[in-house]
């Protein structure tokens, strides 16, 4: 029965390859099908291909402009900690140092996984082992809605809670790294939950069964047995959290304070790649200097972002090669 | 006798321990699924209780914005905003079919699919700032159509073909696999079996994630700021005239959105009354986006069905 119904999916195939199409004339309508078909699909991944590289290639192409064109060195643009394009430095070339954009891209990124990874993990920890019926009905319908909420949306929740609530207590305007770590962690909960959701259940039931067998409890089990088998999944979740956040423009901007100096602490203003972008991008014509650097600070961005995907392309083939 | 004993208590504090410690994590972790879920309802109830006078207002909801005088609506922010999701649906729909069908039934083991799929992946994990930033280089500024709706529509294209092609890819995967080989072995081509049989078995997943992603296109505000642009012409809806920027058709004119309209007042600072005409909006953005969750729900079910005549 089987055999049968390979031998049939051969024909199939058979008269679907250009070199069947010969010998099967009978058909040849059907290949014909099967050709048009071909073409259209890969006419639309071929465009996602071709779009991806060009975006990739007009970017770069743009940011490497401030280093070839308008003669910045590169380890100024990386290094200088004085970001003031439109003022010349003893050397005579304009202040264009991103350090402080990026130190407070990294600052907010790393900050806003900090303090959401232990609800995110702890979430996922108990829909699946402890109420899994409840992860099903409830907290999964939940945490897409809270993946549904526009990050202008969280921004202005920031606004007039967050940032009230930061000055309140800790002086100061309430601006600053901190804020936006606070939104930017309730912005990514919900992708590192979700995925790092998946991971766990994906812990066979057999290694679960196997610690319960040895008498022992649900929170060893989970904390030996789980979790360790778990780590690469959750690791993933982490940096596809921070991928967003590292990525995520408006909610950061609207309360980050906009101050394109050194970060000096956690509650004073300052400033990230994407916060300067979306500022700065429309006030300055193309082709002037400080258009230049700010395609170059998007080309950073977007080599970092290539970073991140490259890392979790990494850590899935090592568990690939991990599991046989 | 008495080494017995104190090992059996040996073991029983052990035992204790660890079952005090087990009942400490549960308590732990369901106190952090409790903090989640009053985050959630805080979040979601804040915004619809400050912005819920606003929200329910006709006159907020159709009249046109104001910059430096209070009262203004959203009106044509709320046309705008529906005008380019359907727009970019149109457009993006097909494409991610197309490339889901390819990578689902297709793809051939080697290059061409692996460089496919790490494109998909890559668009997916990029800032859509930078998609907003790559658009405006290529449509507004290398097509010269300027900030425009088809600038804005292609912009959300690109932002939301990655996400159609994963919930087509994982609806057409989830169609058991006899079902296609029934259908291979009556002698119908791969195409034939995809469109006739796949497809529509994978169609209730296929809507529920296709309003899913309607959701997150109508929110995104950062690929559009520098592609559709930052300001909204009135509209006037009995102007037929597609070349005139008060056209609602015309996709050639700049075209504010609900979430670009919040983000815009609130970085200008300029609007009176800006408060309240921030959280209407954002009220109005979070009832439509939870329309567009409970619609998925429905048409999903419904269409299901349907296709089981129960």
């Amino acid at each position: 029965m089987n055999k049968e119904l390979d031998e049939r999916e051969e024909v199939a195939q058979a008269a679907s390859s250009a070199h069947g199409g010969g010998r099967q004339p009978r058909v040849r309508s059907k290949h014909s099908i099967e050709r048009g078909g071909l073409v259209f699909t890969g006419v639309c991944v071929g465009l996602v291909v071709i779009l991806v590289v060009m975006l990739i290639f007009m970017v770069c192409s743009r940011g490497i402009a401030t280093f070839v064109h308008d003669g910045i060195s590169l380890g100024a643009f990386l290094s200088g900690t004085t970001w003031n394009p439109h003022t010349n430095g003893p050397d005579g070339q304009p202040l264009m140092g991103a350090l402080p954009m990026i130190c407070g891209s990294f600052a907010v990124t790393l900050l806003s996984c900090v303090i959401s990874l232990p609800f995110a993990l702890g979430a996922s920890i108990f829909v699946v082992e402890v109420q899994p019926t409840f992860g099903q009905k409830v907290f999964r319908p939940m945490v897409e809605l809270l993946t549904g909420i526009p990050s202008v949306v969280y921004g202005l929740v920031g606004l007039s809670i967050v940032v009230k609530w930061t000055s309140g207590w800790a002086g100061g305007t309430g601006y600053g790294i901190f804020s936006g770590s606070i939104v930017l962690a309730l912005m990514i909960l919900p992708t590192v939950t979700s995925l790092a959701t998946d991971a766990i259940a994906a812990v066979p039931d057999s290694y679960r069964d196997g610690s319960y067998g040895l008498g022992c409890t649900r929170w060893q089990t989970i904390l030996h047995v789980v979790l360790p088998s778990a780590m690469p999944g959750i690791v993933t979740a982490v940096i596809m959290g921070m991928t967003r956040a590292f990525g995520e423009a408006l909610a950061v901007q609207m309360v980050i304070g906009n101050a394109a100096k050194m970060p000096t602490g956690l509650f004073t203003p300052a400033s990230t790649l994407t916060s300067v972008l979306t500022m700065g991008m429309g006030n300055e014509a193309m082709g002037t200097v400080f258009n230049d650097v700010l395609w170059s600070l998007a080309m950073v961005l977007l080599l970092m972002s290539l970073v991140f995907i490259l890392i979790v392309h990494l850590i899935g083939r090592k568990g690939a090669a991990k599991n046989g | 006798m008495a080494s017995e004993e104190s090992r059996d208590g040996g073991i029983s504090d052990v035992t204790k321990r660890l079952r005090a410690e087990d009942h400490v994590a549960t308590g732990v972790l369901t106190a952090i699924v409790v903090a989640i879920l009053v985050a959630l309802v805080a979040v979601i109830g804040y915004i619809l209780v400050s912005g819920a006078g606003k929200a329910f207002d006709l006159h907020f909801l159709t009249s046109k914005p104001e910059s430096f005088k209070a009262g203004g609506g959203i009106g044509p922010e709320l046309f705008n905003s529906f005008y380019l999701l359907v727009l970019t649906l149109l457009i993006s729909l097909p494409i991610s079919l197309g490339a889901a069908i390819f990578l689902t039934q297709y793809a051939p083991e080697g290059p061409v699919t692996n460089i496919a799929k790490t494109a998909i992946e890559t668009l997916s994990s990029l800032p859509s700032i930078v998609v907003g930033l790559f658009g405006m280089l290529i449509f507004v500024l290398g097509a010269g159509w300027g900030f425009s709706i088809i600038s804005g529509a292609l912009a959300l294209t690109m932002f939301n073909i990655p996400i159609l092609v994963r919930v087509i890819q994982q609806a057409l995967e989830a169609v058991p696999r006899d079902q296609r080989d029934a259908a291979l072995a009556l002698g119908l081509t791969r195409w034939e079996a995809t469109v006739h049989v796949l497809v529509p078995a994978a169609m209730p997943a296929i809507v529920t994630g296709v309003i899913l992603s309607a959701g997150r296109v109508f929110g995104e505000a950062a690929a559009l700021i520098y592609t559709a642009g930052q300001s909204a012409p009135a509209l006037d809806f009995t102007n037929l005239n597609l070349a005139s920027p008060s056209c609602p058709w015309n996709i050639f004119r700049p075209a504010e959105t609900l979430a670009v309209h919040i983000w815009k007042i609130n970085s200008e600072g300029v609007v009176p009354d800006l408060a309240a005409v921030s959280a209407g909006t954002a009220a109005v953005l979070m009832i439509c986006i939870l329309l567009f969750n409970v619609l998925a729900r429905i048409a999903g079910r419904a269409i299901e069905r349907r296709l089981t005549a129960e």
